[in-house]
């Protein structure tokens, strides 16, 4: 049952055991063991199709796993054990484990036809029935945190993609999460707008925010992760402390990785 | 700066390139144009005062008004019947798309005219109506023909038509809509049908909105056929009304007269509807001029 698990893990956010994936004949996931506990920043680096978006999308059940368990605060996501079956869960029941999962996408994906206001209160009103007035306050407190206090009657279009990102990070705030998601949150911007978008991350992360993030940015791993997780290939290769991942990798699947990706800079 | 600059050069005054096929086609419409109005003025057989004399007479006014009430119940009623259909097209479930795809196949594989003449002769086919349990007891019967009215058989059989155009046209505009936007309501906690209200379908208004417009424009048009029920609608009133006077092409015409009013309107609203679901997009911020030549509205 969930609550022995949840009984056991007490500090724990995330914990995935032998999490399997695959499309059709593809196989994505080879059997994932992670951990990651409250308050952790963990960031996943890996080259491309190795995974990370798969199971970051996993976590808060956007995809089935096809074997093994996957726990997010507790709770068995996306399904319910009772004895040694599992029992999928109905619609409702996993749209409310999603509530406390917030994910930031590579692109985005804010709702275009709503301002910078209405994205960030939707969510709120629709789904935790806040009163509008009051989830709009929150809504500008929030947008101001980024740094967008005066762009609340802004459309995504009519803004850059940094100042998108960073409504699309208020938006997933909104909902109070308990962990947050993101999957190369500054990979589709320009240069000059990578800076911006970290530094909401990072004092995200002063705050205590639990984060799991997938970033090609070693500089921003280095110095806000508290742990550094190697995927290739469907499976993690390695796993410790920046210094060690980045600064000292044991393995030669990795060497190779972070000799293309690294920067003079990094 | 300052140093770098340079004598402006004198402006450029060129040659424009001639276009003396323009001037060609002017020639040939004006003359076209003039042979028109000539007709128009001259020939005695558009008896232009009976048509005033019928125009906002009660028949036709009647009649405009079935005009009316029909396009809007057939619309009304195809789209939400259509985003039904599209909805069960869209279904991971087998059995729903199975049933939608034969829905469309036969509404849109046999004719109006004649689907509408079916509606009007269906009590030859359901002689009673009743209600109880299929192959079982039946618990109220009543006469068809006592229950349904020449309106009924109109109304349903444009719905039912025009269901089967307004569901491709809904999947089109949902599908037309980017996935990202599906996992990121799904994402913060909402329910498929709140994301597909809030999120997927004000979005494919964008893509359905015009050719919706267009449909219903034809359906204004379409109302004619109902004929075939009969139901005196403005093209039925007419045919009464020259059945007596013997005056068809006045009739005819300031039918059309009418249909271009009423078109003329459904265009207006048109260009509004499109601007409202325009909102956040770049084509908001596109011209009035630009968006009526998209809808056919001006040249
Ligand atoms: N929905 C899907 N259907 C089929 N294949 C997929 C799907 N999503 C991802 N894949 C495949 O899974 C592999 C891993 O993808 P992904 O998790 O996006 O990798 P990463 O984020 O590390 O670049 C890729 O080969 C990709 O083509
Ligand atoms: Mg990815």
């Amino acid at each position: 049952m969930d609550e022995v698990t949840g009984e056991v893990m007490g500090e724990v956010m995330v914990k995935a055991e032998q999490v399997w994936k695959s499309f059709g004949q593809l196989e994505v996931l080879k059997g994932i063991d992670l951990e990651v506990r409250n308050g952790e920043v963990v960031c996943v680096i890996g080259p491309s199709g190795s995974g990370k978006s798969t199971f970051l999308r996993c976590l808060n059940h956007l995809e089935k796993i096809n074997a093994g368990r996957l726990w997010v605060n507790g709770q068995l996501m996306g399904y319910r054990q009772r004895g040694d079956k599992l029992h999928e869960l109905r619609e409702k029941e996993v749209a409310a484990q999603r509530r406390d999962i917030g994910m930031v996408f590579q692109r985005f994906n804010l709702f275009p036809h709503m301002t910078a206001l209405e994205n960030v209160v939707e969510a709120p009103i629709r789904v935790k029935r806040q009163a509008k007035a009051s989830a709009m306050e929150r809504g500008r407190e929030l947008l101001t945190r980024v740094g967008l206090g005066d762009r609340c009657d802004s459309y995504p279009s009519q803004l850059s993609g940094g100042q998108q990102q960073r409504v699309a990070i208020a938006r997933a705030l909104a909902m109070e999460p308990k962990l947050m998601l993101f999957d190369e949150p500054t990979s589709a911007l320009d240069p000059e707008l990578v800076g911006e978008v970290l530094g909401v991350m990072r004092e995200l992360a002063l705050d205590g925010m639990t984060m799991v993030v997938v970033t090609h940015e070693m500089g921003f791993a280095r110095e806000v992760a508290d742990r550094v997780v190697f995927m290739d290939g469907g499976v993690v290769v390695e796993e410790g402390p920046p210094s060690q991942v980045i600064g000292d990798p044991k393995h030669e699947r990795t060497r190779a990785f972070l000799s293309r990706v690294l920067r003079p800079e990094d | 700066m300052t140093e770098k600059q340079g004598n402006r050069p004198g402006l450029i005054r060129a040659v424009p390139v001639r276009h003396p096929g323009r001037w060609v086609a002017a020639a040939v419409i004006v003359v076209l144009a003039a042979m028109l109005v000539n007709n128009i003025v001259t020939n005695t057989a558009y008896n232009w005062a009976e048509q005033w004399k019928y125009f906002l007479s009660p028949p036709v006014l009647n009649g405009v008004r079935n005009t009316i009430w029909l396009t809007l119940v057939a619309m009304v009623g195809g789209v939400l019947f259509g985003i039904v259909l599209a909805l069960m097209r869209l279904s991971p479930n087998p059995l729903m798309r199975g049933a939608s795809w034969l829905y469309l196949w036969v509404f849109r594989g046999t004719p109006l005219y004649t689907q509408l003449l079916i509606w009007g002769n269906i009590g030859a086919l359901f002689p009673k109506l009743g209600l109880g349990i299929p192959f079982g007891p039946e618990f109220v019967t009543a006469q068809t023909n006592a229950l349904y009215s020449a309106a009924m058989a109109a109304a349903l059989g444009l719905v039912l038509n025009e269901a089967a155009y307004m569901a491709e046209i809904i999947r089109a505009g949902i599908l037309s809509v980017d996935p990202g936007q599906n996992e990121a309501s799904q994402a913060l906690g909402m329910t498929r049908m709140q994301t597909m209200r809030r999120v997927v379908l004000p979005q494919a208004m964008r893509v359905i909105v015009p050719p919706t417009g267009n449909e219903a424009i034809s359906m204004l048009k379409n109302t004619s056929l109902v004929a075939a029920v009969p139901y005196l609608e403005l093209t039925f009133t007419a045919q009464t009304i020259y059945a007596s006077t013997y005056q068809v092409i006045p009739m005819l015409v300031m039918v059309c007269i009418w249909y271009l009013i009423l078109s003329s309107l459904m265009m207006v609203g048109q260009y509004y509807l499109e601007r409202h679901y325009a909102r956040g997009s770049q084509q908001s911020r596109m011209g009035l001029r630009a968006r009526m030549s998209r809808i056919g509205g001006a040249p």
